[in-house]
Parts: C-alpha cells; structure tokens; sequence
C-alpha cells in the first residue's frame, strides 16, 4: 500500500524515546511554572484593588487569545533586543507556563467561588485571618473541584510542547524534524510522534479521572 | 513604532488577510465535522459510534502541530497532494471539528429527555425529530463554549506559519528575521490577534448567542 | 453617613451589658432590614429572637458575628465599641483588626452547619484553637474531645461531615464554636434545616448548655415550644424593630400586642 519500513522505526525510535524525556520535561516544568503563577493570578483577580483586579484580567484575557507559538518567539527574540538573552529552553517554559497560567487561573478562580459562602462566614467566625481561611478552608476544598480543569491542561500542555521546536527545543518533534531531514523519510517519524503522543496523553487522561475520584473520596468530599 | 507601521503595514495586513481566510475554511470545516462526529458519536450503531470515537480521541489526543506536519508531509507519501494553504485549514479544521464534536455530543444530550419524548409524541420520524426539535435548543446550549472554541480556533491557525502559509504569523516572523525588530513585529502581531479575537470574535459570537436564544424565546 | 457623637466610645457602670446594640441600621439599597434597633443582653441571659421570616431576625445575629456591616448606629461587646473603633476621638468603622480582637467573644451556629467539609469532627473542633488561638495541637485535641463529649459526638470524632446526619453535624457545629471559648454564642436557626426526628437531639444540646454554663446566648428559632423553656427573655421582631418583648410566660402567655398575638396564633396553627 505505502512504503512503511519497520527496521527504519527501530533504529529511531531510542531517539524519539530520549527526546519524549525532554518532551516530558518540559511540559512537567511548564506545568508547575502555570500552576503557581496561576494561582497568584487568581488572587490577584479577588484582591479588593480595582486596579489591580482590571490589570491582571486584561492580562490573563489577552495572553489567552492570542498563539502561544506567537508569544513563544515573543520572548525568545525579545529578550536579545534588550539585552537579556535567554536559551530557547528557558523562553519556552516561560512561555508556556504564563500561557498555561493564564488557563489555570480560570480554573482555580471557579474552584474558589464554587467553595460555598457558608464555609467563608463559618472561618469568619472562627476568627481566622483572610490567609486562614484561603489557606485552611477554602483552597483544600477549592483544588479538589478544580482538579478535572487542571489535569486537562497538563495533557494541554503536553500537547503544546511541540511549538517549542520552533525556536530549537530538542523535544519529540523536533528530533522528528531532524531525522526526517537527515533520512529523507518523514512518514515514519511523524507517524511515530503521533503514536506517542497518543500513548502518553490518552492514559494520562484517564489517570485524571482517577486522581480526581481518589483525592475527593480522600477528603471526605 | 510608528516609521514601523508605515514600513511594514501591507505585509502584515495581507498576512492577517490570510489568516483570517484560514479562519474562516477552518470554522466551516470544523462546524460541519463536529455535527457530523457529534451526532455520530451518539448513533446507536457500533461501528459509526467507534468511527466517531477514534476520530475524536486521535485528533484530541496529539498535537496540532504534529496533525498537521503529518497531512503536509505525510498525505503526498500516499499520492495526495495538496498545496499548503489547503493542508492548513484542513489540519487546523479536523482539529477543532474533533473538539466541537464533544460540545455537539454534550449539548445534544443536554437537551430533556421530555423533548424527545414530545416530538416522538407527534410522531415525528428521527431525522424531523433531531433537526426541528433537539439540534436547535442543542445549539443555544452549547453556543458559549463554541465561543472558546472558535478563539482557540483564530490561535490554531498561527501553526499554519510552520508550513508556510503566508498568514499573520508568517509574515511576523519574516520581518523579524530580516530586520530584528522583535518587540516591534512580535508586538503588533499580538496586538492584531488580540483585536481579531476579543473584538471580532467575541462579539461575533456574543451576537449569534442573543439571536439564537431570541428564536428560541428565552431572551 | 450617620452622626455617633452621641455614642459613647466605651459602656461604663455596673452593669455593663454583654451587648448592647444602640441605634442599630441595616438596610440593603432601600430595603431596611433593621430599623434603629436598641437591646441590651446581659450576662449569662439566654434571648431568644422569634417572628416572620423577612423581620430582621437573622439580620441580627450576622451582625453581631460581623458577617454583615452596620448602616448606622454601634454594636457593642462587653462594653467595647464591635462593628467601630475609636481613633482621633471618635468612632470609626472597625478595621479588620479590630473585628479579629473583638470576635473572640462570640462564636456562632449556622442554619446549615457550615462544617468543613475536608476535616473529620474533631479536626473541624481543633481547627480554630490551633489556628486562631495557637493551643498545641494535643491541648486543642482534649478540648475538643472534651466537647465533642458534651454534644454526645465523641463516638464519630473521626467522621468526615458527609457521613453524619444533620443532627450530628449541628452538635459538631456546636462543639466548634464553643471550642474557642466564647462569652457569646449565637445560634442562627440551628434546628430549621433538619428532620423532625432529630431536631430534639440538638435542641437537648442547648438545652444542656443553659442550664450548665454561664454563656450569654441569643437564639433565632421556630422552635416556639423550646424557645419558651430555655429563655430568659424572647424578643419578637416585626418589621425590623422589636414589637414586644418579656419573660417566655409572659410573651406566650399573655401578648399585649395585636401582631404578637397574630404570629402565635398563625404558628400554633400550623402545629
């Protein structure tokens, strides 16, 4: 039917192998990097500063609707022009994760509201600080809610490393790039790429689903 | 900023001349596969049901990127050719259509069970019983998440740049590598994806939204 | 915003009212909830506050727990100004500093319990003296075992609040709130969300409360029959404003007002 060579997909694939290693990486550092910062930006969004809530949702509107490859060269070149200089690694996980914080600060910001207002009056009047009651009562109830909107984004994201081939992250698609370039043979790699990509990110879904059950049964929720 | 603007505002003009002609194959692309995939995916034949199953989880399962890569360079292996202005809005299309086919599919069994049973009732025949009663009301559930889907549908069609299709993006990263003006080119290609999404899209929407939910008497 | 120059910046005397509510206003938009309200609950006095759903009862509990903000007029705690303080000589709105100093006085019992959901009975106990008032966390555990004893829970100290009934849940609510020792407890509708059948073992838990322990306490309830055997006094709002009050025998006895005697008829109807 097609020309599909099996011996051609074992000699690459301890390449491939290697490069979903950084491909994992990367999207795992993406990934902490956007749930942090997206919770700050959730706060951010909460504090009783008019000015601050209006800049930080202005922030998170524009960073989500514009390319994340876009914003990718954004501070891979930027950078350089003012003197900063940063590697392609390091503006890549910049990127993704403001990006991807930018999602997850939608996500925790229903975790929190869905926390119901009794359980804020009931930390009142136990006299608890403002940080008490995010830290001891509304946080552990609002992660759990929001846990099903933050495992989607970490296939999200792991989906998206592939854009930071584009400014020479060796991941998966760039390894494929390379071979295919160095073989003249691109049906193998890509179709292989598109394989993994599978392999990893439909499990992964599926393991959401089963975090998501096991910490809301583990808090009693 | 401004000499700029002067200097390089056609290119980037009919770059977003060309992305949003990408956008706009695309969406219908993608309405038309997410309605035939949605409504697949709820047939009570098994094998249109797992047709529309793979279909789905493929597309959303992998990369854009890699999606379309493989249709660029893949496809002519099997003696399809195609020019890469198609390959993009088709790559970008059966992307999102897999997405929109989970919002036709939830949307659809959004609808009451009593609604079924109504047109049933008056003894519509299944195709009358899905276009004039469910599709509809179908429609103005799911409307505000196609909003979301049709912004990262306008974000998608940035990938088409890696195959070469002259669009915003394109055009961005050819000035850039010719005269490094970065924040300058990077800059105002944010700011025009910013504008096409947040004040042609959403409105456009927002819009369809309040006509639909007019027709439908709930406005 | 209203003139308080004529409200004094700290009760005095020798007898000093645990609260004391003076002018009190609350009004969302042109909707006045509470209309200058003056009532003063002395130490140790058990007030219950009845009347139609709409009259401002619940009102006067959030304010007192500072969930909601005054409109007008002082709330006072134990002879100190709660929802102002006084800065330059006058009386200002209180800061959220000043709210965390004067709340230790008053605990509170919510209509829907409020429990945390995440924590076991006795964590939901010892939350509050480990957090707030910085006991150790075995101090926190005994005081709170200790209470959960009182309130007959001791037993599911380790359930998580899904797994009780509303019952159970509004005793472990109740353990909570005394677990910081407060002077004042308050308790908002405490037995309206729950089955008849175990409403009386909540109802007995109070109970136990008055006739054992020196709190000042203020109750809105439906509960007409309790309310007359644990008050000391029973206040029936109208309106936002009290219409009536006196001794339980008395106010159930012998209403003097129109509208009191309406309400109680319309109440003993229903039963």
């Amino acid at each position: 039917m097609f020309d599909w060579r099996w011996e051609f997909v074992w000699q690459i694939l301890p390449r491939l192998i290697e490069a979903t290693g950084n491909t994992l990486i990367a999207a795992g550092a993406g990934y902490c990097i956007a749930l942090v910062l997206g919770l700050v930006l959730a706060l951010a969004q909460r504090t009783r500063h008019r000015w601050v809530n209006m800049a930080v949702n202005e922030f998170v509107e524009f960073v989500r609707s514009t390319p994340l490859i876009l914003q990718i060269f954004f501070i891979f070149y930027v950078g350089p022009q003012f003197g900063i200089l940063l590697s392609p690694w390091a503006s890549g996980m910049i990127a993704i994760g403001v990006h991807y914080a930018c999602y997850l600060s939608e996500v925790y910001r229903g975790g929190i509201d869905s926390v119901p207002k009794g359980q804020w009056e009931a930390a009142t009047a136990l006299n608890m600080t403002t940080m008490q009651k995010y830290r001891r009562v509304v946080i552990p109830q609002a992660i759990p809610a929001s846990l099903a909107g933050l495992g989607n984004y970490l296939v999200g994201i792991f989906k998206d490393t592939p854009m930071l081939s584009v400014i020479g992250v060796a991941e998966l698609l760039h390894t494929a790039n390379a071979i295919g370039s160095e073989n003249y043979r691109f049906l193998e790699p890509y179709t292989m790429v598109g394989i993994i990509f599978l392999a990893i990110s439909l499990p992964a879904a599926g393991l959401v689903r089963m975090v998501e059950g096991y910490v809301r049964r583990r808090m009693g929720l | 900023m401004l000499d700029f603007l002067v200097l390089y505002w056609p290119r980037l003009l009919s770059g977003t001349g060309i992305t949003i002609a990408q956008f706009l194959a695309a969406a219908v692309l993608g309405v038309a596969i997410s309605l035939v995939f949605g409504l697949a995916k709820l047939s009570s034949t098994l094998i249109v049901r797992g047709i529309a199953t793979t279909y789905i989880e493929v597309f959303r399962g992998t990369s854009l990127v890699v999606q379309l890569y493989w249709i660029f360079f893949v496809l002519p292996l099997f003696g399809l050719t195609i020019d890469n202005f198609t390959a993009g809005y088709i790559a970008v299309g059966m992307n999102i259509g897999a997405y929109g086919a989970e919002l036709v599919r939830g949307g659809i069994l959004s609808v009451p069970k009593g609604q079924w049973e109504a047109a049933v009732a008056v003894n519509m025949s299944g195709f009358q019983r899905m276009r004039r009663i469910i599709l509809p009301q179908a429609l103005v559930n799911m409307l505000p998440p196609w909003g979301n889907l049709m912004i990262e549908l306008l974000k998608g069609t940035a990938l088409v740049s890696l195959i070469s299709v002259g669009d915003l993006m394109f055009q961005a990263r050819q000035i850039n590598a010719s005269t490094f003006l970065s924040a300058q080119v990077f800059g105002a290609a944010l700011i025009i994806y910013y504008i096409l999404a947040r004040f042609m899209l959403t409105p456009c929407m927002r819009w369809l939204e309040r006509v639909m939910a007019r027709k439908l008497g709930r406005a | 915003m209203q003139d308080l120059s004529a409200l004094p910046h700290e009760l005095t005397g020798n007898t000093v009212p645990m609260i004391s509510f003076k002018s009190v206003r609350k009004a969302y938009g042109d909707l006045v909830v509470i209309n200058d309200l003056d009532l003063d609950i002395q130490v140790g006095e058990t007030v219950s506050i009845i009347g139609p759903s709409g009259s401002g009862k619940t009102t006067v509990l959030r304010m007192l727990m500072t969930l909601e903000d005054v409109n007008g007029g002082v709330i006072y705690v134990d002879g100190k100004p709660l929802t102002h303080m006084v800065k330059n000589g006058k009386l200002v709105p209180a800061n959220e500093r000043h709210l965390r100093k004067q709340r230790v006085n008053i605990g509170m019992c919510f209509q829907h319990f409020n429990l945390f959901p995440h924590m076991t009975a006795i964590e939901n106990c010892m939350e509050g003296p480990v957090q707030v008032l910085g006991l150790s966390k075995s101090e926190a555990r005994e005081r709170s075992e200790e209470l959960l004893e009182l309130v007959g829970m001791i037993d599911k100290k380790d359930q998580h609040p899904a797994r009780l009934s509303g019952g159970q849940q509004q005793r472990v609510a109740i353990a909570r709130a005394l677990a910081m020792r407060p002077k004042v407890m308050l308790f908002d509708e405490v037995t309206s969300a729950l089955d008849p059948e175990v409403i009386g073992e909540v109802t007995n838990v109070i109970r136990n409360l008055v006739a054992e322990h020196n709190l000042t306490m203020l109750l809105v309830t439906h509960q007409m029959g309790f309310a007359r055997d644990i008050s000391d006094r029973v206040c029936f709002f109208f309106g936002g404003k009290i219409e009536e009050q006196g001794s339980p025998d008395q106010l159930f006895g012998n209403p003097q007002r129109e509208r009191t005697r309406q309400f109680l008829s319309a109440v003993r109807e229903a039963i």
